[in-house]
């Protein structure tokens, strides 16, 4: 469950806000977020990973209020728009990474499942340089799954994609939040991925969440 | 009309590049092979090229060590003050090189200095010329890694941080693997830097034979003795050095 409490932030130079934004998406849901651009959905995210500290406000994980902790302790999967897959680490070092963080000793065991659920067992010498575009997407799930996060943050995941594999990804996307039991919080422009994926509708406007019919 | 534009501009280009070619070229012609190596098999010239390759190697692997937090902390933090900063760190850039060496060897002098010198003596000692070179070359190194930092993405970082590591774990294992090319280029740059100071290191760490004489002082003291020879010779291996430094540079890709 994600829980945003009057959240509020204000960019350097005043430029930017989010006006107390209060929101709760709850266990197991598949939430969409959408919003024009520029108007702070990726600043909502990264406020929830613990990337941006909030001016005001709470944000509550499952009940638990992380407002104060550091993003390696609040238990999110996070992939952002451009998916930021580690340039110099092949497949199977970017998905053992949370492992390897968090001490995990069956590290191979998961990673052998990940890369088999998503289809990319074929990828794990390859460089992110040697990547397609839905291959990228599909390691950096991987590699988000692997911390097995109680959240999964999506910035706009599908939006460098074409329009046959875009289809595959979302319905993996599905899949994948079915059968992890994770609440999802997905960033996109897109109403028809939206419409697809969403069971809770979301839109950011004028620095405030509103639920979008 | 476009065509005259581009072909004007490559003509000063060209002119600049013959201007050095020529400076080379006359300096390589003034000595003969022989001459050369009877130059550098002297045992003051060899053991001023070792010396150089000794200090400058430790130099410019303490520059790099230093330019890693300080061009990371550049790159990635915001804080109030910055720009000072940011001016501060150019200081050993923009300081004539005789003024630094006046600097260390004042330092030196004082009551703090004298503590440091108890326990390493720099003042006319080969630690001294060490010295006199990382101050200068750390400047260049922290240009060169801030530059590669900025250049690449924080993102990687910020989701290892969501992915269970420390800031420590995401620049030791996303951000400097990335940097590696920019490494190597701080490393040369700072390396090149430390082989051709003269003034901090004459003024700081003298200029003994066969103790603290590295090769920019050995074409000084064989020009002060008249030896035109000896000192071209030297400066043909410097200008070897450069170029080859100047080639690992491009090969690693890093545009400094």
């Amino acid at each position: 469950m994600i829980t945003l409490d009057s959240i509020s932030w204000t960019a350097p130079g005043a430029t930017f806000a989010l006006r107390d934004v209060s929101l709760s998406i709850p266990a197991n849901t598949y939430a969409v977020l959408m919003g024009s651009t520029g108007c702070g959905k990726t600043t909502l995210l990264e406020l929830i990973c613990g990337l941006r500290k909030p001016r005001s406000g709470r944000i509550l994980l499952d009940s638990q209020d992380v407002t104060a902790l550091e993003p390696r302790q609040r238990g999110i999967g996070y992939v952002p728009q451009d998916l930021a897959l580690f340039p110099a680490k092949r497949v199977r070092e970017q998905i053992l990474f949370p492992l390897k963080m968090r001490g995990m000793k069956d590290g191979a065991k998961i990673v052998q499942e990940l890369v088999e659920e998503l289809g990319i067992a074929h990828l794990l010498d390859r460089l992110p340089d040697n990547l397609s575009g839905g291959e990228k997407q599909r390691v950096a799930l991987a590699r988000a799954l692997a911390a097995q996060p109680r959240v999964l943050l999506l910035d706009e995941p599908l939006s460098a994609l074409d329009e046959t594999t875009h289809g595959t990804a979302m319905e993996l996307l599905r899949t994948l939040q079915a059968r992890h039991s994770l609440t999802v919080l997905h960033v996109t422009h897109s109403p028809s991925e939206a419409a697809a994926l969403g069971q809770m509708r979301l839109r950011l406007m004028d620095g405030c969440v509103g639920t979008h019919s | 009309m476009r065509r005259l534009f581009w072909i004007t501009l490559t003509l000063i280009t060209a002119g600049y590049l013959l201007f050095w070619f020529l400076l080379i070229a006359a300096t390589a012609a003034y000595s003969t092979p022989e001459a050369w190596l009877q130059t550098v098999m002297k045992p003051e010239i060899r053991h001023a090229t070792g010396l150089s390759l000794l200090t400058c190697t430790v130099a410019a692997g303490f520059a790099l060590l230093l330019a890693i937090p300080v061009g990371y902390l550049m790159a990635r933090h915001d804080f109030r003050g910055k720009t000072w900063i940011d001016a501060a760190l150019d200081i050993p850039i923009v300081l004539p090189p005789m003024v630094i060496g006046i600097c260390l060897l004042i330092f030196f002098q004082t009551s703090l200095g004298q503590m440091i010198e108890k326990v390493i003596p720099f003042t006319y000692t080969v630690a001294g010329v060490v010295l006199a070179q990382f101050v200068v070359a750390a400047a260049f190194a922290i240009r060169t890694m801030r530059g590669t930092f900025d250049h690449l993405s924080p993102r990687p970082e910020q989701v290892a941080l969501t992915l269970g590591a420390t800031d420590f774990q995401a620049l030791w294992h996303v951000a400097l693997p990335a940097a590696k090319r920019g490494m190597l280029a701080a490393f040369c740059i700072s390396w090149a830097r430390s082989l051709g100071e003269f003034g901090p290191i004459l003024v700081f760490a003298g200029a003994t034979r066969m103790k603290t004489e590295v090769l920019p002082t050995t074409v000084w003291l064989e020009l002060s003795v008249g030896n035109l020879e000896s000192a071209v010779a030297v400066s043909l291996g410097m200008i070897v050095i450069a170029v080859l430094v100047l080639v690992a540079v491009r090969a690693s890709g890093e545009r400094v």
